[in-house]
């Protein structure tokens, strides 16, 4: 895979992962142009694209477009369930995923990704696995929080 | 569970209200950041949220460079700085702080640095190098999350050059108790495969521990660089087939534990992995694929049809099913399976069954023809991308026949077309269609205007130059030339007296030159009036100054008659002065010329004959300089290929528009034309150039021969129904006119019909589109194989006088049969693989009288000749028993048949070329003194039987010293043929292909087969002195020049490297002075290469001489093979 972009039905980026290296500059001509040409097609068609030498591979969960860029050998059907899985990991994580924890929270859904895909190749297809990283990473995130500003956590409750 | 997601997923709206949502418990929303994220939403326009970012981005400066932050307050600042770079604006002064956070920060705040590293950088960052010691430091972490969090970062982007730091950490890790940590090393390994392969050969060991790790994703891991390997070098990981077959049984077999089950379905990207390597091992190598058919025919028959996942490894195993050595039932399945997708309503199946269709269609035209109604139907799809793949399908299928039809429709999409890639890339396909199967010069020429002016200025620069090269250099036939020409010329003439500012330039580039070359052929015109119409270019506004000097240039070669000099000086007058140079030139040259008519007739003769001008294409006179800067630390010149490759290796993302499938090559295009200035800047002809694009042509060539080679069709045919066959055979095709018409007839009483008044239209669409398809699979595969579509095209020339010209889409029955008979009569003349012919419905149907006689006469007649002749004075082995299933001991008996005046010499291993039920064919080639002998065994393991093989190749001559085509070989017997091998012209791996048919018991049969050998089974020593050397050096003119590795030996590296070259390619070293090495060969007797070596920097600078081109090239493509190998 050589990139990965979440994006709004309006148009705004959300997540991107890159596994090729660019410039700045083409990393934003490309985002431009591909949430243009996705945002443009019907629902009732096809989920695959190919566009200059990439096959882009999409997918729309509500109000947010998956779309994943694979190299011609790639297969797309395999990919499509790529991002169906990433959505049914965050949907866990989060607990019935929306668009907004996906926006708040857009750190711990990279860090997902990263326990899902890394450098471009599936890295661990279970489910559980995945999690179970995340969460005992995130568990050591807690604790150390405690351990070291209790008093923050409280503040945030009294704000809340 | 989509569902879920898709009900709980709302809009944005609902941003106030997040207290009521069920996951918004973990929503910071009183946070900084959920501060600037609702201030964003907030916002009307796009200048206010530039305002707001700015400003945002001003505080978060502010406060990383305070001495007070904590590292606390700095992840929750790099979170914000991530979201902004999201947004689009640069926060590049955060870098250096992210990757203070990874450093310094503890477990949590260096989780988000090292995210935030991952995101902003990219590999090449030269701020990248100041995370080594953070990452080596987390590597030695013995907590576990830092470790994890190390690896992934290293997964994700480290600098190359620092690799060796931290590899024997990595490398330890794969022994690591923890089963993530080891995953993620083996994947850190392989991102360092990817991006420095030298790096990791030591390790090759430690990567099959990991495949053999206990738990399933260390190993799933370990497949992602086995596939990478494999696809660089499949021979070396033949002994792995049985291992992959096992793993995925276990895994079809639904052996792994059910965490790895997603949607009910085992593994799947597991299986779709080892599918995949699957394809490549088993690709041409039918020992290798006999192992995997089990299994594969296994997975066709679990994956039910249910799920997309299904799906998804079905259409992954149809692939394979189609690369690898083809098996009937097999192929029957995964053909089912093709026409399920096809078929499927879903539209995502539609288009991947049309992409299987497009990638098999050349070996099954059948399967095309079966769908050939929902084709159609695609064909008018309302989703852009299946009507694009079903150009693409089409454009496949194309022959003499039907190319009116498919290229109309290509146009037809060319003119909706937005999009800039698939203009440039239809155009190409349009141009090579045209050019290979015109039907007439009127339609050549127009569908070449079509594609200049539609295809405009984006167009691949081959198209224009390959039709100027094509007009130029004419066919057979002066007269047909001479009318194509005046052709184009009468089109031009009436495109520029129409409004020319709406044409792209490249087309008036090409208008120019056309009319410069060749206006004299219309008797009636005045010069004077073409050069009026060309001053008028010059006067356009949108003219770029390209177009200008060929206009000019034009007008150089048009001004030999009074009133046009006055013209001519007129325009000359005014551009001498211009501030552009080659203007300047031009119009100086056009002055000078004008005026001296005799000097203009002795430079350009009007309609004089086109010398090639001799190039010195190895700029041997710089060579002075170029010693002089290497010497003086220049890095050397490396060839465009070369340095593509390297480009391709670090995986950067091609925002080049698409090689051309067009064979065009450049090389040949050197100078022909005299006066073209960009042609002469394209020509620049630099070997390294010219072997780059000669090397990207037969790149693109090799891909259709590797998919054709596998798919000859004949296995399936003679094992599945050899009596159809044949009857195939037998049956000359000129039935196929009216037999067509019953082909689509048949699938249609498959399909159901609903409204016959359309579906005759689309009915007489699909006669025109899938005409000949059958007779075209086999013409069009060897035209395929041909560098140009010049030999198609001298063909069409040739036939073009007794061929009736009518509109095609009515298809007059006397066209088609006249167009038959032509391909007919070309199918005689080239050697043909009649296996892949359709079977025909009605053989007892209409006959042409003309086609048909002929060719049955010949058939008969080889089929006569066949039963007839003695026992050819061949060697004969008799009585020998091969058990077909034993391949060592075959290889061992068959050793004992080569043949005596060859024994003494070192031949290759003995591989089989294909076989059936009696035939078995194998083949190796024997390295003599000087020549190289192939040298074919046929084994046959029942009656006797006549055989006609026929050996073919571009690059090679083959010689066969036995005369008579036709031999007896008879039942249980071993007939051994030799070829003598002598080189055309170099390339780094010769390809022949050759076909044996065979007539036994009455029934007549035909295999393809190929065979492969490398540039070095050519190369000999040269021994010569260094002083001949010397001499030797200065005169040859082709040369390339790289550096290769030097092996790492602590004393004498140079001659330990070029002794492994010398062991490796059967070089001769003349003589190693210091640094310095001399080394000769040559290919075969006469044609020397010299090799000057010298260590620098601790690489091997090498510098290949030779007088024959691309021999430099392809034989340092050895060399480096020989030392990575190493």
């Amino acid at each position: 895979m050589q990139f990965m972009l979440l994006f709004s039905r309006q148009g705004k980026l959300r997540l991107q992962k890159w596994y090729v290296p660019l410039s700045d500059k083409e990393k934003k001509k490309i985002t431009r142009e591909l949430v243009q040409t996705v945002l443009a097609r019907k629902p009732k068609m096809c989920s695959f694209l190919e566009w200059r030498d990439l096959k882009i591979v999409y997918k729309r969960y509500a109000s947010l477009y998956f779309c994943c860029a694979i190299e011609d050998q790639d297969n797309e059907l395999i990919t499509l369930e790529i991002i169906h899985r990433y959505v049914e990991l965050l949907d866990k994580y989060f607990g019935s995923v929306c668009e907004l924890d996906i926006i708040f929270n857009f750190e711990k859904a990279y860090f997902i990704l990263d326990e899902f895909l890394l450098g471009g190749e599936a890295q661990e297809t279970s489910k559980k696995n995945v999690l179970k990283a995340i969460e005992q990473a995130d568990l050591l995130q807690e604790d150390t929080k405690e351990a070291e500003t209790p008093r923050s956590v409280l503040e945030e409750i009294g704000l809340t | 569970m989509s569902d879920v997601v898709e009900k709980t997923l709302t809009a944005l709206p609902s941003l106030l209200s997040l207290d009521s949502q069920p996951g918004s418990a973990k929503l910071s929303s009183n946070s900084k950041l959920g501060n600037l994220i609702r201030g964003i939403t907030e916002l009307t326009s796009k200048h206010e949220e530039e305002k707001l970012i700015q400003h945002e981005l001003s505080s978060i400066k502010e406060q990383v460079s305070s001495p007070n932050t904590t590292m606390r307050q700095m992840r929750e600042l790099m979170v914000r700085a991530v979201y902004c770079e999201m947004l689009g604006y640069e926060a590049s002064f955060s870098y250096i702080h992210a990757i203070k956070l990874a450093q310094q920060g503890n477990v949590l705040e260096k989780r988000v640095g090292y995210l935030a590293v991952s995101l902003f950088l990219n590999e090449n960052h030269e701020l990248l190098l100041l995370l080594v010691n953070t990452v080596l430091k987390d590597l030695q972490s013995t907590n576990l999350i830092e470790v994890c969090m190390a690896l992934t970062v290293v997964c994700q982007i480290f600098p190359k050059d620092m690799i060796p730091a931290i590899l024997p950490i990595v490398e330890e890790k794969l022994n690591h108790p923890k089963e993530i940590i080891r995953r993620k090393a083996v994947l850190a390994l392989h991102k360092f495969y990817l991006i420095a392969p030298n790096q990791v050969q030591h390790i090759h060991n430690k990567f099959r521990k990991a495949l053999c790790d206990k738990d399933p994703g260390v190993m799933t891991a370990s497949l992602h660089i086995y596939l990478q390997l494999i696809q660089e070098n499949a021979e070396a990981y033949k002994d792995l087939t049985a291992s992959f077959v096992t793993i995925l049984k276990q895994v079809v077999g639904g052996k792994l534990p059910m965490d790895f089950n997603y949607h009910s379905v085992p593994a799947p990207w597991l299986q779709i992995q080892l599918l995949r390597i699957l394809s490549l091992l088993g690709k041409n190598d039918q020992r290798t694929s006999e192992v995997m058919y089990e299994v594969l025919d296994e997975s066709l028959r679990r994956a039910e049809m249910n799920h997309n996942i299904t799906y998804a490894i079905l259409y992954e195993c149809v692939k394979c099913v189609y690369t690898i050595h083809p098996k009937s039932e097999l192929l029957e399945k995964a053909a089912t399976c093709i026409g399920n997708f096809v078929l499927s309503p879903k539209i995502n199946l539609k288009y991947l069954g049309l992409k299987a269709l497009t990638y098999v269609v050349q070996q099954d035209p059948k399967l095309a023809l079966q769908h050939q109604m929902t084709i159609i139907e695609c064909l008018d799809h309302s989703d852009v991308i299946i009507k694009r793949e079903t150009l693409e399908l089409l454009f496949r299928i194309t022959n003499a026949q039907n190319v009116t039809v498919i290229v109309e429709k290509m146009l037809d999409f060319l003119r909706l077309s937005k999009d800039d890639h698939t203009t440039v890339d239809l155009a190409g396909k349009v141009a090579e269609l045209a050019e290979k199967y015109a039907p007439d010069n009127e339609w050549f020429i127009q569908t070449m205007n079509a594609v200049f002016s539609l295809g405009g200025d984006m167009m691949q620069p081959e198209i224009p130059n390959g039709f100027l090269k094509l007009l130029s250099e004419g066919f057979d036939s002066e007269e047909e030339d001479r009318k194509l020409r005046l052709f184009a010329v009468n089109s031009y003439i009436s495109l520029l007296q129409g409004d020319p500012s709406k044409l792209p330039q490249r087309f008036l580039q090409v208008i120019c030159w056309v009319l410069g070359e060749y206006s004299y052929l219309k008797d009636d015109l005045d010069p004077v009036v073409v050069l009026r119409l060309l001053a008028q270019l010059l006067d356009m506004k949108g003219s770029s100054s390209d177009t200008k000097s060929w206009v000019l240039v034009a007008m150089t070669k048009l001004c030999w008659s009074e009133t046009a000099v006055s013209v001519a000086q007129q325009v000359a007058e005014t551009y001498s002065s211009s501030f552009d140079t080659t203007l300047r030139q031009r119009a100086q040259e056009l002055q000078h010329l004008s005026r001296d008519s005799q000097l203009h007739s002795r430079v350009l003769p009007p309609g004089g004959s086109l010398e090639p001008v001799e190039v010195d294409s190895s700029l041997s006179f710089l060579d002075g300089f170029v010693s002089e800067a290497l010497s003086a630390g220049a890095a050397p010149y490396k060839p465009l290929h070369q340095r593509q490759e390297e480009l391709s290796r670090s995986k950067a993302l091609s925002l080049e528009p698409y090689g051309l499938s067009l064979p065009i090559s450049t090389s040949s295009c050197s100078i022909t034309d005299r006066q073209s200035p960009t042609l002469l800047s394209t020509s620049s002809g630099l070997s390294g150039d010219s072997t780059d694009f000669s090397h990207r042509g037969s790149s693109t060539t090799l891909k259709l021969d590797g998919v054709r080679r596998v798919w000859g069709r004949e296995g399936y045919l003679a094992q599945k129904e050899p009596v159809e066959e044949v009857a195939q055979v037998e049956i000359p095709s000129p039935l196929r006119s009216p037999g067509q018409q019953g082909d689509a007839d048949s699938c249609h009483s498959r399909t159901p019909t609903a409204n016959p008044e359309g579906d005759r239209e689309k009915q007489q669409l699909a006669s025109s589109l899938f005409g000949g398809l059958s007779s075209q699979s086999s013409v069009c595969l060897m035209e395929k194989s041909e560098r140009f579509g010049r030999k198609a095209k001298g063909q069409r020339a040739s036939s073009t006088p007794n061929e009736q010209r009518s509109d095609p889409s009515v298809s007059s029955s006397s066209a088609v049969d006249n167009l038959l008979c032509n391909n007919l009569l070309e199918e005689n003349s080239e050697p043909i693989d009649s296996s892949t012919k359709q079977t025909f419905q009605h053989p007892q149907s209409l006959r042409v009288p003309n086609g048909a006689c002929d060719a049955e006469a010949i058939i008969s007649d080889d089929d006569t000749k066949g039963r007839n002749r003695p026992v050819s004075p061949e060697e004969h082995v008799e009585g020998d028993d091969f058990p077909p299933c034993e391949d060592k001991s075959k290889d061992l008996s068959l050793t004992a048949h080569l043949p005596a005046e060859l024994s003494g010499f070192s031949h290759s291993e003995i591989i089989p070329l294909c076989s059936n039920r009696s035939l078995d064919l194998s083949a190796c080639h024997v390295q003599t003194d000087n020549t190289v002998v192939l040298v074919v065994f046929v084994t046959n393991s029942s009656e006797d039987a006549n055989l006609q093989i026929q050996v073919l190749s571009e690059e090679l001559e083959v010689c066969c010293p036995c005369e008579s085509p036709v031999e007896e070989v008879r039942g249980h017997s071993v007939s051994v043929r030799q070829y003598s091998l002598t080189v055309k012209r170099p390339l780094v791996h010769f390809e022949l292909v050759g076909r044996l048919s065979y007539s036994a018991a009455g029934t007549l049969q035909s295999m393809q087969f190929s065979y492969k050998l490398p540039l070095t089974s050519f190369i000999r020593p040269l021994t010569v002195s260094t002083e001949e050397y010397g001499s030797m050096w200065l005169a040859f003119s082709h040369d390339t020049k790289q550096n290769l590795t030097l092996m790492k030996e602590e004393q004498e590296p140079l001659s330990a490297t070029l002794n492994a070259l010398k062991k490796k390619l059967s070089l001769h070293v003349v003589e190693i002075i210091g640094v310095e090495g001399l080394v000769a060969c040559s290919l075969l007797q006469d044609q020397p290469c010299l090799m000057h070596c010298r260590v620098h920097a601790g690489r091997l600078a090498v510098w290949l001489r030779s007088p024959v081109a691309d021999l430099p090239d392809c034989l340092l493509y050895h060399c480096q093979r020989a030392l990575q190998e190493h």
